[in-house]
């Protein structure tokens, strides 16, 4: 499987990403340089975390003009798999492949930790490595992360199960306890309606090996390669 | 000339955890009279056309597209010729 890492000027996780998929499960890596409007023949196009653009206006905002854009939202749009990871999560709202927005952490801080999550919708191309329920220990690092969506909008995401991901505690209980930056509904990640368009904030490409403290991550990149 | 201000706010009912802050401060400050600060942008264009309908459609659109997101954000504008 052949996958595209886009890069923007302020990227900062694109070879933790490139090193998992290659040099863990060993797939081939593509970085994409923000500029392209090439994919390369990508499978799957991955959004890393970051600063791009040093997160001025708004996070995500001018990264989303960026002319690959134009090539992952046509991309999308067939039906193939793209993924964001934090400041990626945060272009894919700006650009409008997923709905809502992120905005800054209730508390006003950079939250750099180690956080629970559920994996809510199961049996989803990302998903299908895990339970349903399975709870999930991965980094986060953002200050811009705490999801928001209107009434209407948010009732559409719960009601279509397109939640992939839950704040929770290590009972799996989501509540304002375990909600590290004031998301709506304890919500860490959300899919598109067709459910090939991913984001969510947590660092799954941080939480792949165990030197790092944590493999809970790696089943989210497995699954991805097993759905190709 | 023709130049334009925008001033960009969150949307009502949107956390303004920095205004909130701010607001929390003024017991310190020792200012009276005030019950609420809200934050937002600032932001200064100047204008390539000399067009008044030309300028008022162009400031919209770069509100719009770029400088507010409409999920969490309102934006006014104000255009003045010089």
């Amino acid at each position: 499987m052949k996958i595209g890492v886009v890069v923007f000027p302020g990227s900062n996780c694109e070879l933790d990403t490139q090193h998992v998929l290659q040099n863990l499960l060993g797939q081939e890596v593509k970085m994409l340089w923000h500029q392209q409007r090439d994919l390369d023949g990508s499978d799957v196009i991955i959004l890393p975390g970051g600063f791009s653009y040093g997160d001025y206006l708004r996070t995500g905002a001018i990264a989303r003009f960026s002319p690959i854009m134009e090539s992952v939202i046509e991309f999308a749009a067939k039906g193939k798999p793209v993924l964001g990871i934090c400041n990626g999560f945060q272009i894919l709202m700006e650009c409008g492949l997923l709905p809502g927005a992120l905005v800054t952490n209730g508390s006003l801080k950079f939250i750099s930790d180690d956080v629970i999550v559920k994996v809510e919708a199961g049996n989803s191309i990302y998903t299908s490595k895990y339970d349903h329920s399975q709870l999930l220990k991965m980094p986060i690092a953002h200050i811009g992360g705490s999801f928001f969506a209107d009434d209407d909008t948010l009732a559409e995401i719960e009601s279509d199960d397109r939640v992939a991901f839950r704040y929770c505690d290590a009972e799996g209980n989501a509540n304002s306890e375990s909600n590290p930056n004031a998301s709506i509904g304890n919500i860490a990640g959300i899919y598109n309606k067709k459910g090939n368009v991913l984001g969510l904030m947590p660092h799954p490409e941080r939480a792949s090996e165990s030197v790092l403290g944590s493999t809970d991550g790696l089943g989210l990149f497995e699954s991805l390669i097993l759905s190709n | 000339m023709i130049r334009a201000e925008v001033i960009v706010t969150l949307k009502d009912g949107i956390l303004d955890p920095e205004g909130k802050t701010i607001t929390g401060a003024l017991g310190g400050v020792g200012i009276e009279g005030i019950k609420e600060i809200g934050t937002g942008k600032y932001f200064h264009i100047q204008l390539s056309t000399n067009n008044l309908e030309k300028a008022r459609s162009s400031t919209e659109a770069v509100c719009e597209k770029l400088l507010s997101n409409p999920v969490i954000e309102k934006y006014t504008y104000k255009i003045i010729e010089e």
